[in-house]
């Protein structure tokens, strides 16, 4: 009962932000909504007793993500962005509502919150809960399946990541912080023409 | 920020908790929520933190980016280095049962070692990404 008050509760405030979101002309105050609401998603989580994911989303949704878009938005700097009267969003409106509708239609086929009888938990997640831990001895099942059982996804998705700082560090890298291989001032030079 | 008495003080009462804490949740990951992931994005929070009250240049005197850089590839060639060693020893890829004496001691030590360079690669590259970011704005 508790739980189900604390759901709704959360859920509204969730939607609540959402709409303060789309309403929101301050580009500043809509990127502490968006951290709001990360944070919001985050208690949902532990709600649903999934504390690892909710400890990501308020790590990484919360924190980092609204820092690096505060950041982008320094050096931007047009906070206020002016909303346009002559657009009228009817189709639009329309379709979202079309697509909610089917949504909301296909969840009524989903099966319940944590039932053992659904199909996702009827193939390897038995297999994990009966034999993760005499298996690997740690306690914490997110973590043997995470870094043994499915060790190679894991190792694909530190790649992306170390991908993604490649790539920031290949658009964004600026100058180099390394003194030597600022050797050949004719690439930089030549740069700096294309660049102008 | 780097005049306001109360930011700064408040700013270096916390960083030292929140490296701890992050140590806690990238060690701890085994029995309680968390692992490299986590841990790695709060160990660069209390960086970033640091950058915002102190200034980028004062971050950037404590962990260089050519450090940042070579710390971002040291962890993923640790988790994929310690999946090569069971190859040498008979097993599959990333099958860390090989490592230890007994089966559960060398998940462990594979686990371990494995967060471990989940924890420094992400680290690295959200306060690569920060910096690259932040840098930006610089005269």
């Amino acid at each position: 009962m508790i739980d189900l008050i604390i759901n709704i509760i959360l859920l509204a405030f969730l939607a609540i932000t959402a709409v303060a979101i789309i309403r929101s002309t301050n580009l500043f105050a809509s990127i502490m909504l968006f951290g709001i609401f990360s944070l919001l998603s985050a208690t949902l989580f532990v709600v649903m007793d999934a504390l690892d994911v909710a400890f990501t989303e308020a790590a990484v949704g919360a924190g980092i993500s609204t820092i690096l878009m505060l950041t982008t938005l320094v050096l931007t700097k047009n906070h206020n962005e002016k909303r346009s009267h002559a657009h009228r969003p009817w189709l639009s409106l329309a379709v979202v509502i079309i697509t909610g509708m089917v949504l909301v239609y296909g969840t009524l086929d989903i099966p319940g919150f944590g039932d053992p009888a659904a199909p996702a938990n009827m193939h390897v997640a038995q297999y994990y809960i009966n034999n993760a831990l005499p298996e690997t001895g740690v306690p914490n099942i997110v973590t043997a399946v995470l870094a043994s059982y499915r060790g190679f996804d894991t190792l694909g998705e530190v790649a992306v990541i170390f991908t993604a700082g490649v790539a920031v560090l290949l658009l964004l890298g600026g100058k180099p912080s390394i003194p030597n291989s600022n050797s050949n001032p004719g690439i930089n030079k030549k740069r700096e023409e294309d660049e102008t | 920020m780097k005049r306001n008495p109360i930011l700064r003080i408040v700013a270096k009462f916390l960083i030292p908790l929140i490296i701890l804490f992050a140590l806690y949740v990238q060690f701890h990951g085994d029995f309680g929520p968390g692992g490299g992931f986590q841990a790695g994005v709060i160990f660069s929070a209390a960086l970033i933190l640091y950058a915002l009250v102190f200034g980028l240049d004062a971050a950037e005197k404590i962990i260089p980016p050519h450090i940042l850089r070579l710390l971002a590839s040291a962890g993923v060639v640790l988790y994929a280095s310690v999946g090569v060693i069971p190859l040498f020893l008979g097993a599959n890829y990333l099958d860390y049962s090989v490592l230890g004496s007994t089966q559960i001691k060398g998940q462990h030590l594979g686990i371990l070692l494995v967060e471990l360079g989940v924890g420094m690669t992400v680290t690295a590259v959200m306060l690569i990404i920060f910096f690259a970011f932040a840098g930006r704005g610089r005269p």
